[in-house]
């Protein structure tokens, strides 16, 4: 194994994916050759209009979407987000400022929700259970004359868990309020048909799904009506302005292409991945817990806490054997919590700190698993030897 | 976002362990704020002879232990309660602003570890830092020891 301590194995695919050969390939000449601006009306101008919509058409499908016209291209996932919660909430003032979201969501909704409470806005948070789902009864007895918008997220970006988007949906629907879901972990992973989930705005992110950086989605359906945050330019029909991302959103829509053929395949592979990684951990790791739902969860995500240890050290250590994950501990957050979602499921602080986010991808191997878990059991190890609370377990105290 | 030395004594840290029969133990730090502080120390004739540690933490919590017990070996007491967090810190060629507090921490420890040595040779009379939880300096009780230091040595 002495070689693959120069490689790198990335196990990080949430945080954000290479960009795939065939997709890199067909976003070339927008760079080069075919640099024109979508809205000049000379032909290298005119191709890169038709790029644009082409790419509108292909994501549309891959969502299930009604029609293209309902595909909004944005800068990123966190700008989709803030876009549907803020552009909602301007739109609907008048008819009332409740806004209801869950506790776990991504802070590109966390965020956005807390500035518009600044700005007069009641936020409720709605509870996940210990697994981290949500309850659509819970959401519907938060529903209030005033409610303009539920915003909930379709698959968690730590623990994975995958929440009741179509019954959730069927609730805002019963009451006549909006919905909105951040699918930027969900899209690529499994499937999303806008249509069937009955959700009114969606986004998305392209680098999540071996897409580029730099560009995301709103899905906003036909007939709602949200306000603007970006002027100064007709694009995407007068709704964001600036010049499109023209290479990144022919890439995204390629790479979103490429995730639904391959969806099987990449489910059932990145799954095996995953149970082969939680068996091996488990088994040789005592004191060790899986957080979230093993049911309903993204094919990709493990999210272990390993006591008596804090997870940036964890997280060092990986580094040092070229293996590159993530942690929801304080030490990486910049702030003195652990993870809102590791709370959220009723984890202890101490436990919260410990834990590690392993998040698999198309290039892993089984090999690379088993390097893993070797590393992990020598690293966990060390850190107990190392850790007074463990002493103090240990010792009865 | 380390530097070269953080790493060095997160890596290969110096004097982990425990001492038995230590003459002076300090414990600080809290699980809930992920880091916890252990130091044990061995004084002889007012000589520190041996330092080791136990840490909870990230890794500048164990970068800045390790390097606490390589500075405390060979000190006097007074030499000992000289070592602040700012000393640990520039030993280490600097923290991120975000790790500062682990220096704090290490500053923390090395003082309740003395404290405890006197109290157990009857060398203090009141007893000031009892019951500190010294979780990341947050009650401000490291800055009223740092006052009370710079009185003594004033």
């Amino acid at each position: 194994m002495a070689d693959m301590e120069k490689k790198i194995i990335y196990l990080d695919h949430a945080a954000t994916t290479y960009v795939k050969p065939e997709v890199f390939e067909v976003m070339k000449p927008y760079f080069d050759t075919e640099y024109g601006n979508p809205s000049s009306i000379y032909s290298i101008g005119r191709s890169n209009r038709k790029a644009v919509e082409d790419a509108r058409i292909s994501v549309a499908k891959s969502i299930g979407a009604a029609e293209p016209s309902e595909i909004y291209f944005t800068g990123s996932g966190t700008e989709s987000d803030n876009w549907a919660i803020k552009g909602a909430a301007l739109a609907l003032k008048k008819k009332g400022k409740h806004i209801i979201t869950s506790n776990i969501e991504h802070p590109a909704v966390l965020a956005t929700c807390e500035f518009l409470q600044k700005q007069g806005y009641d936020i409720t948070y709605v509870k996940v259970d210990e697994e981290g789902l949500i309850n659509p009864e819970d959401v519907d007895k938060e529903i209030r004359p005033d409610t303009i918008l539920v915003t909930i997220m379709m698959a968690n970006n730590e623990i994975g868990t995958i929440q009741p988007i179509k019954e959730i949906a069927q609730v805002c629907k019963k009451h006549g309020v909006l919905f909105h879901t951040d699918a930027v972990q969900a899209a690529g992973n499994i499937p999303i048909n806008v249509k069937d989930l009955g959700v009114d705005l969606l986004s998305v992110s392209g680098h999540k799904f071996y897409g580029p950086k730099g560009v995301g989605m709103l899905y906003i359906r036909k007939g709602v009506r949200i306000e603007s945050l970006i002027h100064g330019g007709h694009q995407e029909r007068n709704r964001r302005a600036g010049t499109e991302n023209v290479p990144g959103i022919v890439g995204f829509a390629k790479a979103l292409e490429l995730a639904n053929i391959n969806m099987e395949a990449h489910y059932k592979k990145l799954s095996s991945l995953r149970d082969r990684a939680l068996k091996g951990i488990t088994d040789r790791i005592p004191y060790t817990r899986v957080n979230g739902s093993m049911e309903k969860r993204l094919p990709g995500n493990l999210n272990i806490s390993f006591r008596f240890v804090e997870g940036e050290s964890v997280l060092l250590m990986l580094d040092m054997k070229g293996i590159k994950a993530s942690s929801g501990s304080a030490c990486t957050s910049g702030s003195l919590d652990p993870s809102h979602v590791l709370l959220s499921i009723g984890l202890p602080h101490e436990i919260a700190h410990g834990s590690l986010r392993l998040s698999f991808g198309e290039i892993n191997t089984e090999e690379e698993v088993d390097y893993l878990i070797d590393a992990l059991d020598e690293i966990i190890n060390k850190l107990r030897n190392m850790s007074p609370l463990y002493e103090d377990f240990t010792k009865g105290v | 976002m380390y530097s070269e030395k953080v790493m060095d004594h997160f890596t290969n840290p110096r004097n982990v362990g425990e001492i038995e029969n230590a003459d002076g133990v300090g414990q600080v730090g809290n699980a809930k704020c992920g880091d916890i502080m252990k130091m044990y120390l061995k004084i002889e004739d007012g000589i520190i002879k041996d330092a080791k540690f136990k840490t909870f933490g990230c890794g500048a919590a164990v970068a800045t232990s390790s390097m606490a017990t390589e500075l405390l070996i060979g000190k006097t007491i007074k030499e000992a309660e000289m070592i602040t967090n700012k000393v640990v810190m520039e030993a280490l060629d600097g923290l991120p602003p975000v790790k500062v507090h682990c220096s704090v921490l290490a500053e923390e420890a090395i003082a309740a570890a003395l404290q405890d040595y006197k109290i157990k040779n009857g060398l203090v009379e009141d007893n000031m830092y009892e019951g500190c939880s010294g979780c990341c300096g947050g009650c401000g009780s490291h800055e009223l020891r740092r006052e009370h230091l710079h009185a003594e040595h004033e």
